[in-house]
């Protein structure tokens, strides 16, 4: 059951029947930055000793990481590492599917051995996709501490996995779509429900 | 569990139940093949735990009627490394010595527990036989849920698509694309599996291939590959390849006069230093192993920053996982 969908409708005229819009670009642009500062508050990228490195969960949990990174880097100076994580291959679900194409795996060059990472995703629903992360992560180094950076929380969890930061809650239906829609993906940057 | 967060991904799969032949393959599923062996690179690269645990619990049988080191190491690694059980059968050490038929092999290997069989066999089509069967005596017969795949790991003469598939796999990291690459395959393509299955999928992935043989190491019905052919090398290096693959002359199944002298053979289709130098600077030499230094390929040839052949046995690992992902990760294919 797909949560997110590329959008066919522009941001703001929420026109597509039973469309709702939860956050417009400026909305969207506006919660990153807030999430990149609570990031800074908890993590310290500029001063702390230990190092920051975010990881977004592809497709476009990449892009809101370059996003973070970048809203960060205006904030304190501090260039934080990004990169980017498939957890695809460490699915418990594979089986129930066909297989599915593999995206970009790139850690920073610098791995994440003792750092605090932060992983980035767009919508946080079952909570599989960052177990699938998670464990990843154990076999690509040990960082000091893990953290999650979502941009909607939509509920529905089956893990006991949390974020650590939330862009937007958002109760929903579990046959409801949640459709983050991104520029660098979709041409254009907004959340909506359906 | 049917609710995940990421759809992000392609729904629908590749549709390949078994991997037989390139020639029938499609290009969207040659293509997604190398672009998920470009991933399992990527999943591996620097990481100081080579396990993905995407096929824990699968089992992999290689059942091998002929010798052979870098494939049947090669499909090895790639199941352990996603945490298959990887099992090999060589039939001297099996009940095949003893007389059981290919038939009752496969069945017993699909009845123990088997979900790949990766088949080579000197009998040009046993894959497909194999493949075949399996599919009709049906699970239940086995004994088991879920179809057994068969993967064509070399038959006799006719094809041997996972080295195929890595060649083009180190065509695209070398050349960039092989969409439009001129890519000339040289030698004894008569008894070369490897040459039948990269004309057909080299074309299909859209690339110009020539064949350059003697006549008498070409094989009946070549004119309805997607192909050129010709017979003098010394030309079609004149053409400016960007890929020159050298095929190793088979002694073992040559029963009689296919070229004069080896030293004739050696002069004529030779990729001496010479003939190489005459190469594009962009221009990658492939060889598909083992390679019969002096023979078909000069060994300071072999040895050059031109030649992938080290690479080639890289991408090999990284093909052959992509494979059994594609074969057994997901949902079994109606």
């Amino acid at each position: 059951m797909p949560s997110r969908r590329r959008g066919a409708s522009g941001s703001g005229d929420a026109s597509a029947e039973g469309e709702r819009e939860l956050l417009s670009a400026a909305d969207l642009a506006r919660t990153v930055a807030r999430v990149a500062h609570e990031i800074i508050e908890r993590t310290a990228p500029d001063g702390g000793t230990d190092p920051v490195v975010l990881l977004g969960l592809p497709t476009r949990g990449t892009y809101l990481a370059r996003r973070l990174a970048d809203r960060i880097s205006e904030i304190t100076g501090a260039r934080v590492p990004v990169g980017t994580l498939d957890p695809t291959l460490y699915r418990d679900d594979l089986r129930l599917r066909p297989t599915r194409a593999l995206a970009e795996t790139e850690l920073p060059p610098g791995g994440i051995d003792e750092a605090i990472v932060v992983l980035v995703d767009d919508v946080l629903f079952s909570g599989r996709t960052v177990r699938a992360a998670l464990d990843a992560l154990r076999d690509h180094g040990r960082p000091r501490a893990v953290q999650l950076a979502v941009l909607v929380d939509r509920g529905h969890r089956e893990l006991p996995i949390r974020a650590d930061y939330v862009g937007k809650n958002v109760p929903t239906n579990r046959t409801e779509d949640v459709a983050v829609r991104l520029v660098e993906v979709d041409g254009e940057d907004g959340v909506s429900l359906r | 569990m049917s609710t995940p967060e990421s759809t992000a991904h392609d729904e629908t799969g590749i549709g390949l139940r078994h991997l037989l032949s390139t020639e029938g393959l499609r290009r969207a599923q040659a293509e997604a093949l190398l672009d998920t062996a470009a991933g399992m690179e990527q999943a591996l690269t620097g990481r100081a735990v080579r396990k993905l645990p995407t096929l824990r619990g699968r089992t992999v049988v290689t059942l091998f009627y002929e010798n052979s080191t870098r494939t049947r190491v090669s499909f090895e690694v790639a199941g352990k490394w996603m945490s298959a059980d990887t099992i090999n059968v060589s039939a001297s050490a099996s009940s095949v010595s003893k007389g059981e038929s290919l038939r009752d092999t496969a069945a017993t290997l699909g009845a123990a527990g088997a979900d790949c069989l990766v088949v080579r066999h000197p009998a040009s089509g046993a894959p497909h036989r194999i493949a075949a069967w399996l599919d009709r005596v049906g699970h239940s017969h086995l004994g088991r849920e879920g179809h057994v795949a068969v993967i064509n790991a070399g038959d006799g003469t006719h094809e041997h698509p996972s080295q195929a598939l890595l060649d083009a796999a180190t065509l695209r990291t070398r050349l960039g694309q092989v969409d439009g690459a001129h890519v000339a395959v040289v030698g004894d393509v008569l008894h070369s599996r490897v040459a039948r299955s990269n004309a057909h999928l080299l074309a299909t992935l859209g690339a110009r291939v020539t064949l350059v043989a003697p006549p008498t190491l070409l094989p009946v019905g070549v004119a309805d590959w997607p192909v050129t052919v010709a017979h003098d090398l010394d030309a079609v290096l004149d053409q400016g390849p960007d890929a020159v693959m050298m095929l190793r002359v088979q002694a073992e199944r040559m029963h009689g006069g296919f070229f004069p002298s080896a030293r004739e053979y050696a002069v004529r289709f030779g990729l001496s230093q010479p003939r190489a130098d005459r190469l594009p600077d962009h221009a990658v030499v492939l060889h598909p192993g083992p390679a019969v230094r002096g023979m078909e390929i000069a060994s300071s040839v072999a040895d050059s920053s031109r030649a992938a052949i080290t690479e080639q046995v890289t991408a090999g690992v990284h093909v052959r996982m992509a494979i059994l992902y594609h074969l057994l990760a997901g949902e079994d294919v109606a």
